[in-house]
């Protein structure tokens, strides 16, 4: 089966043919400011002008840095009108409370709290304010906002106050676009509702750049399926990340150490990601990047997400090299490698110049570094040496060696060994690791119920059977599916021994 | 008496977790009601035992019910602040200040709320020192002051009165199937207690020692130094186990979550292996087999590197954590006090040993 995956990421957009797992054509070209372009771009050269591997495209794949730059740089953000049900309880604590001042000035719109809400058990709380419903949709579609994101008190388990809001809203003001909390799932009301906030202020921006990835794929004659790689490593349909574009956050780190697993054919090691400005390390467990312990913010909002546990240091290709006194980065000429180095005809020394130095790989005018005093290559080479064995050395979680595959483009400034790392593992396009990461990514399917008095494996095979439910309507081959996660959590000080049971399942996309 | 300023409420936060041994967690939402209140313009002001006056009237409160619902309902001191008002109704006296009845996890903020509401000061005090699963292991009633008459209310408009109960035990009990009713989450407000009572029975400057732990990690973080040593290395405290969470058993009984937790050794305790039990908090840790600490002393989870505080109800396989044991107060460790907190109580066939007497 031929599929594409293509990395849009704020410095370049990668992208591979791939027919099952083997490569067949791969690109790295610059991300221009014109998203419909730079893909356009990108497929016309892996598709080679072959108009037979057109036809045989089974599905395109894209990962993208869009929306988490959005919140990050907080831009194309649309304003949201926010709809929290919880009164008289969840009061407290008012929406966008602990979000950063610009960004909360960027997406907060009108803000209603309103009785209703269900207890844990599927009682109300009280009778949810439909009339006050009615007056805030009106509000809404007087103030102009386009979105809307509803959060009612443990939506997750009862839905049912923020599906009557959401069909009130629809039939005073049709236009605004819902995001309902209960469609991202999780018990939390804070990190939910900030998560649909932030959805909510992504929608203008996922439906213009999915159009822009559309277009794009329509112009270059190909038919099958767009997905779009969420945070997990798994993909959605395009359809459904322009619903729920907050899932395709940190799809960046994620592919690229997807690519390195399945480049190298190791389940279990530290993959370092060298760019042009930092080096991304993350640890591979499985196949699949380890979770980060704790919560993780996103552009300083918390949720729930579990992202990757990645940690950057400044080492990269472009990184500044100095000497008397002798200094490395953090300042980085970074997509300007090319004109900027030495090598390039530039002024700047860079880590790629000591890396053509070393003979670590051919580029440019390696004449250009005649007069580079041997002493300084030895202080570099000592540097990106000590620094990576040290990035190595927080990732690990046993003193046991492991090993360590390279990854991106600057992947050849990683030494040969490496204290601490059994071998060090240099694969074939490693440069487009995350667009083969992206390319080659399944679909995955999750479930959170909660259940009173049944026994935890009843309780479990029925949540995994609704978690591979969802996996194959969302596009899974069933025959593939594995479990990923299974999470079972018996709750304190409640009656009747309820056990929340969620599971994740992720399977091969279908044929 | 002293105002609290605006960053010790996070160092307090992070005390308080440390302090909960698993049983409460960091509590992060009820540091932003805190901080919400701070921005409005409260200050909660703290007073030190020995300001009370002997007769001063002094309300000891919490939130009773599941964690998991303050997470959707969010914290908030109403229902315990009408809680209070039915306790004055009740005995037809005001109080001077308010009190909470364990400084571990998010019971250590509600004090502070109520007395910013209400506008009376916070004792530095509490009942347990640490965090316990149930009202009869308050200080106060292991040194056998009655637990009722004993308020609870809910954020509607339901108030519950029990004037009178045979024992502690008893309050609880017919405690928790009340705020079941009320949805899993009630304020509550014990029997008044007198200053000569708490300087007498509390365990005492109990908030002072939460933001002095949360202090220390602060600047150890803001060092870039390691946090974790800086709570080992306090008074009365010691590094029990460093490794990785290899294996989290949980069981609901009784409406406990009930559990074992399996850690692999690394750094100094490579190949070693350490099994925690917990019963809400956790109870009793064992390294190789070995007894390293039990109840009512405190054993406390971290986060290896952050050394933020780890829940026994959210502990999974995978993270990397210090494990480190605290002294529990005189009173936990009197006969009295071991008879309601101590190993026999949580089911264990053995006596307590303070941990300072174990193996290091």
């Amino acid at each position: 089966m031929k599929r594409i995956g293509i990395d849009v990421g704020g410095t370049n957009t990668d992208a591979v043919l791939l027919d099952d797992s083997t490569i067949l054509r791969s690109i790295k070209t610059p991300t221009t400011a014109d998203v419909t372009a730079g893909v356009k771009n990108a497929l016309a050269h892996v598709l080679g002008g072959a108009d037979g591997a057109v036809r045989d495209v089974r599905a395109v794949m894209i990962g993208t840095t869009h929306f988490t730059n959005a919140v990050i740089e907080r831009r194309g953000l649309s304003r949201v009108a926010v709809i929290r049900i919880g009164l008289p309880a969840a009061s407290s604590i008012p929406p966008l409370a602990d979000w950063p001042d610009d960004l909360r000035r960027a997406v907060e719109g009108p803000v209603f709290l309103l009785e209703g809400g269900h207890e844990f058990d599927g009682r109300p709380i009280v009778a949810f304010d439909r009339a006050g419903m009615r007056r805030a949709a009106q509000a809404i579609r007087d103030s102009g906002v386009t979105a809307a994101a509803i959060t009612a008190v443990f939506s997750p388990l009862i839905a049912d106050c923020e599906a009557e809001a959401a069909a009130i809203l629809a039939e005073v003001a049709p236009e605004v676009t819902v995001t309902l909390s209960s469609h991202l799932g999780r018990i939390g009301l804070i990190e939910r509702e900030n998560a649909t906030i932030l959805n909510s202020a992504l929608h203008g921006l996922a439906g213009r750049t999915v159009a822009a990835f559309r277009q794009a794929i329509a112009e270059t004659g190909l038919e099958g399926p767009l997905y779009l790689t969420q945070n997990d490593g798994t993909v959605l349909r395009a359809e459904e990340a322009e619903r729920v574009p907050v899932l395709c956050f940190a799809s960046g780190p994620t592919n690229s150490m997807r690519g390195a697993h399945l480049l190298s054919g190791l389940a279990d090691a530290v993959v370092l990601d060298v760019g042009g400005t930092t080096t991304d390390a993350g640890m591979l467990r499985a196949g699949f990047p380890r979770q980060a312990n704790t919560q993780v913010d996103i552009g300083g909002v918390r949720t729930f997400f579990r992202m990757p546990d990645v940690v950057a240091v400044a080492l990269g290709g472009g990184t500044v090299v100095r000497d008397e006194p002798f200094a490395v980065g953090p300042d980085s000429v970074g997509f300007r490698l090319l004109e900027k180095a030495r090598v390039a005809g530039g002024d700047t020394l860079t880590l790629t110049d000591i890396g053509v130095r070393l003979g670590l790989i051919e580029l440019g005018d390696a004449g250009r570094l005649a007069d580079l005093p041997a002493a300084l290559t030895d202080m570099a080479q000592r540097w990106i040496t000590g620094r990576l064995a040290d990035l190595v050395d927080r990732m690990k979680t046993s003193a046991g060696d492991l090993p360590v595959i390279a990854v991106g483009g600057g992947a050849f400034l990683v030494p040969d060994s490496l204290p601490g790392v059994s071998t060090v593992l240099k694969v074939e396009h490693a440069g487009v690791a995350n667009a083969v990461g992206a390319a080659m990514a399944q679909v995955s399917g999750e479930s959170e119920r909660i259940f009173y008095g049944v026994p935890r494996e009843r309780a479990i095979s029925e949540t995994l059977a609704a978690a591979r439910a969802q996996a194959v309507a969302a596009g899974a081959d069933e025959a593939t599916l594995d479990v990923l996660d299974i999470e079972d959590t018996p709750m304190s000080y409640i009656p009747g021994d309820p056990l929340r049971v969620r599971v994740r399942v992720v399977g091969d996309l279908a044929g | 008496m002293r105002e609290l300023d605006y960053d010790e409420l996070e160092a307090l936060a992070i005390g308080a977790g440390v302090l909960g041994t698993g049983g409460g967690n960091h509590p992060h939402l009820e540091l932003m009601c805190a901080q919400a209140e701070y921005r409005r313009g409260r200050r909660i002001r703290l007073i030190d035992p020995d300001e009370l006056a002997d007769d001063a009237r002094v309300a000891v409160v919490c939130i009773m019910g599941a964690p998991l619902v303050t997470k959707e309902r969010l914290p908030e001191p109403q229902s315990i602040c009408r809680a209070v008002r039915l306790m004055e109704a009740h005995t037809g006296a005001p109080f001077d200040a308010i009190m909470s009845i364990e400084i571990g996890g998010e019971n250590a903020f509600f004090a502070m709320l109520v007395g910013m509401e209400l506008g009376l000061p916070v004792v530095d005090a509490d009942t347990m020192g640490r965090a316990f699963p149930e009202a009869q292991m308050a200080s106060f009633a292991i040194r056998g002051l009655e637990v009722a008459p004993f308020a609870i209310a809910d954020i509607r408009d339901n108030a519950v009165l029990i004037p009178r109960a045979e024992s502690a035990t008893r309050v609880e009990r017919i405690g928790r199937r009340i705020v079941v009713e009320l949805g899993s989450i009630a304020g509550t407000c014990t029997a008044p207690r007198s200053g000569a009572e708490v300087k007498a029975h509390a365990i005492l400057r109990s908030v002072s020692r939460a933001i002095a732990i949360g202090r220390s990690i602060q600047a150890a973080r803001a060092a870039g130094a390691d946090p974790v040593a800086a709570v080992a290395g306090g008074a009365q405290a010691r590094l029990a186990f460093t490794g990785k969470v290899e294996d989290v058993s949980r069981r609901t009984e009784g409406g406990f979550v009930r559990g074992t937790v399996r850690l692999a050794g690394g750094g100094a305790h490579q190949g070693r292996e350490m099994l925690i039990d917990f019963q809400n908090e956790f109870s009793v840790a064992r390294r190789d087999g070995t007894l390293v600490a039990s109840v009512p002393d405190l054993i406390t989870v971290l986060d290896e590197e952050s050394a933020e505080a780890i829940g026994a109800e959210v502990i999974r396989y995978g993270q990397r954590v210090a494990v480190i044991v605290l002294a529990a107060d005189p009173i936990m460790r009197s006969p009295e006090g071991l008879a309601v907190v101590g190993p026999r109580a949580f089911g264990y066939d053995f006596d307590y040993r303070p941990f300072e007497e174990l193996v290091p």
